[in-house]
């Protein structure tokens, strides 16, 4: 019953895995701490979560739809731009909530001894919420304007994985880097706002020029939206696949690399935080 | 005695100088730092490059060498900045060695500081569910336990407020509650004795002493020397990173106190005396005279300047302890000391008094009219080198005078 313990300076890779299960509650107790935190004591908590992607999706229809009068290729145009918030506001909310997530639990990180991977892990599952939230509006939405879709539908889960893979990539990366350069904080915000512009959330793919189309898929992001309008709006949306794979295999080199990363640099964190 | 804790040649390296400067780094200065470099390379490429050369190491613990026991509890004392914290970060792996290893048998529960993990807008109730998962517990170990926990940090009534409306008495007093209830085999704790008012701290010790009654292997760190003396076997003093003693923690404790050996001597020159005719020109206390051990006797020599001769002169020590209570009383009268200078040696046999710390309140009288009274003339310590006594090795001058009861059993 009792286990030896042997703590060296070189770290053994082998048991990482068997030691983030046994973790796995303190996850899911983190996970559900800060859930409770960002709904308790604010009157608009939940609502908040459904005026965000709204009013976000109302505006970009007024300004790429009714002004920019770009084309949406069949779908009603709110429908085409919410399809791709959906995986967006995952991914921004996932990135900026993980970038600092370590920092703000320092006090944790200095004191207590527990895989230090759990952390930006987390901020995505209160992520998952609101796009759970969002998905809701979503299908509110099309039941409005009587748009249903197609059996890719189906295709969603794997999508939304794959979503999820990107973002924890990035996460794991900017939160490690973020523990030294105090600065990485400042960058998250200025990534995710310029994101929202190239990324195909207000416009659809298809208007990008083919010469730049695979240089434009080097944003992971773009893989995912893709996917999910293609996923959501069915008929008509074609991927492009070129673009496609190359911004999936980008997605899974970051995840990769992040976790790396993170892993070599995890070590110095308390030492550093 | 199986081993709980093995530690072989610990050492804990950090380096500061120009990346630890402002606390942080940001990516500016880090890149700023590096132009400077390559500045100064170019401009001066057989010189030692100056950005680079201001790294400092600094070794927090070096070859810590320790053995601990199942079921012993062991202290660890110091000065701030020895090592103690570090030691027990390594031991909890929140920060890795930099050489040496260490083996632990068992599960190992940390506590180096309360209320990791609590947050100010979650409820009691939530908290505790939250800052046990963080300590290690499982969810229906905390289930389990829950009933005892509110019980032992007495916040039934404001269990569903956020913590953050708690008095700090209250959040200590939750936040110790849960760690109480771990049930680890390793116990790991630094200093949170030192919260909490006097009632809490009897609480904290009677829970940590409940462990170790349990068996369980305990290591801790205090500043609070009778909680050590009462709760652990062994103290390990720690100086500058290093072992400085491992033993007794009555030993370890004076030691600490930076009382080495015996004092050989205490003076104290030109009392005033309240009677004309004489002064007092020193007092000097030689203790036991370079003997070691326990009742060892103790001498004291007084110089004085009589004007003529004196009958009837009274001297009288009052010992008192390190707490302020009087402990023993020895006086002498002397029938006749001629006029001049006097040098009078006073010997103490079988005091009985144990190891620590005294002060000796002096009286003098002439002829029955009192000519000083005088409280700490001299201050002086009784060493536990040479003390034999695994009872007094654990006490201290609390205790009074010490004898040894005689007895026979009766049929």
């Amino acid at each position: 019953m009792t286990k030896e313990l042997v703590i060296e300076p070189k770290k053994t890779a082998a048991g990482f895995l068997g030691e983030l299960w046994a973790y796995r509650e303190l996850f899911f107790f983190l996970a559900w701490r800060d859930i409770l935190v960002r709904y308790k004591q604010t009157a608009i908590g939940i609502t908040w979560s459904v005026l965000r992607p709204l009013l976000t999706m109302i505006v970009l229809t007024i300004v790429f739809g009714k002004i920019a009068k770009l084309p949406s290729g069949g779908a009603p145009y709110p429908v085409l731009v919410f399809a791709a918030m959906l995986p967006w506001q995952f991914f921004s909310n996932t990135l900026s909530e993980s970038s600092n997530s370590l920092i703000s639990n320092a006090q944790m990180v200095s004191k207590v001894y527990f895989p230090r991977l759990i952390i930006p892990t987390t901020s995505m599952v209160v992520s998952l919420v609101d796009f759970v939230i969002a998905f809701g509006i979503l299908i509110a939405l099309m039941l409005w304007y009587g748009f249903y879709p197609d059996s890719r539908i189906l295709v969603l889960p794997a999508l939304l994985l794959l979503a999820m893979i990107t973002s924890l990539g990035i996460g794991y990366l900017v939160s490690a880097l973020n523990v030294k350069y105090r600065d990485f904080r400042y960058v998250i915000p200025f990534v995710v706002q310029l994101g929202l512009y190239i990324s195909p959330v207000g416009f659809s793919s298809d208007l990008v020029p083919e010469r730049w189309r695979l240089l434009y898929s080097i944003n992971p992001m773009v893989g995912v939206i893709d996917g999910f309008r293609w996923a959501i709006l069915g008929g008509e949306t074609h991927i492009y696949w070129p673009g496609f794979l190359l911004s999936v295999g980008l997605g899974l080199l970051l995840f990769i690399a992040g976790v790396r990363f993170f892993l070599r640099t995890e070590r110095s964190f308390a030492d550093v935080i | 005695m199986t081993t709980a804790i093995s530690i072989e040649n610990l050492s804990k390296r950090y380096i500061i100088g120009h990346q630890r400067m402002e606390g942080y780094a940001t990516l500016r200065d880090v890149l700023m730092h590096k132009l400077r470099g390559l500045a100064q390379r170019i401009r001066h490429p057989l010189s030692v490059n100056a950005e680079n050369t201001q790294l400092e190491e600094f070794w927090a613990l070096k070859d810590i060498n320790l053995e601990i026991a199942e079921g012993e509890c062991v202290g660890i004392i110091g000065r701030n900045g020895a090592g103690k914290s570090t030691l027990l970060k390594i031991l909890s792996r929140i920060t890795e060695p930099t050489a040496g290893r260490i083996k632990m048998r068992g599960r190992v529960a940390s506590l180096l500081e309360v209320g990791t993990g609590f947050h100010p807008e979650l409820s009691g109730r939530e908290n505790i569910y939250l800052n046990g998962a963080v300590l290690g517990m499982t969810r229906s170990e905390i289930k389990r336990k829950f009933d005892e926990i509110i019980a032992f940090a007495e916040v039934e009534k404001f269990l569903d407020t956020p913590v953050k409306r708690y008095s700090s008495g209250m959040y200590v007093r939750l936040a110790f509650a849960v760690a109480a209830h771990l049930e680890p085999e390793i116990l790991v704790v630094d200093e949170v004795l030192a919260v909490g008012d006097a009632e809490f701290q009897k609480k904290c010790l009677g829970k940590m002493g409940d462990a170790i009654r349990g068996g369980r292997t305990v290591l801790f760190v205090s500043h609070n020397m009778g909680a050590m003396q009462s709760l652990a076997g062994r103290a390990v003093l720690l100086r500058d990173g290093q072992v400085s003693f491992i033993g007794s923690v009555a030993e370890a404790v004076d030691r600490y106190l930076q009382r080495e050996g015996l004092r050989d001597s205490t003076e104290v020159r030109n009392l005033t005396s309240q009677v004309d005719g004489f002064s007092i020109e020193s007092v000097r206390f030689e203790g036991a005279r370079q003997e070691k051990g326990f009742n060892k006797p103790l001498y004291m020599v007084l110089d004085l300047q009589l004007e003529r001769t004196v009958q009837k002169m009274s001297f009288g020590l009052g010992f008192v302890n390190s707490i302020g209570s009087r402990v023993l009383t020895a006086e002498r009268t002397v029938p006749l000391i001629e006029k001049g200078r006097q040098s009078i040696e006073f010997v103490l046999f079988d005091h009985h008094l144990p190891p620590g710390d005294y002060s000796i309140t002096l009286g003098i009288g002439v002829g029955g009219t009192q000519a000083l009274y005088q409280d700490h003339v001299i201050a002086f310590h009784l060493p536990y080198e040479g003390v034999d006594s695994d009872y007094l090795a654990r006490k201290t001058d609390r205790i009074g005078v010490y004898h040894e009861l005689g007895y026979r059993i009766v049929i």
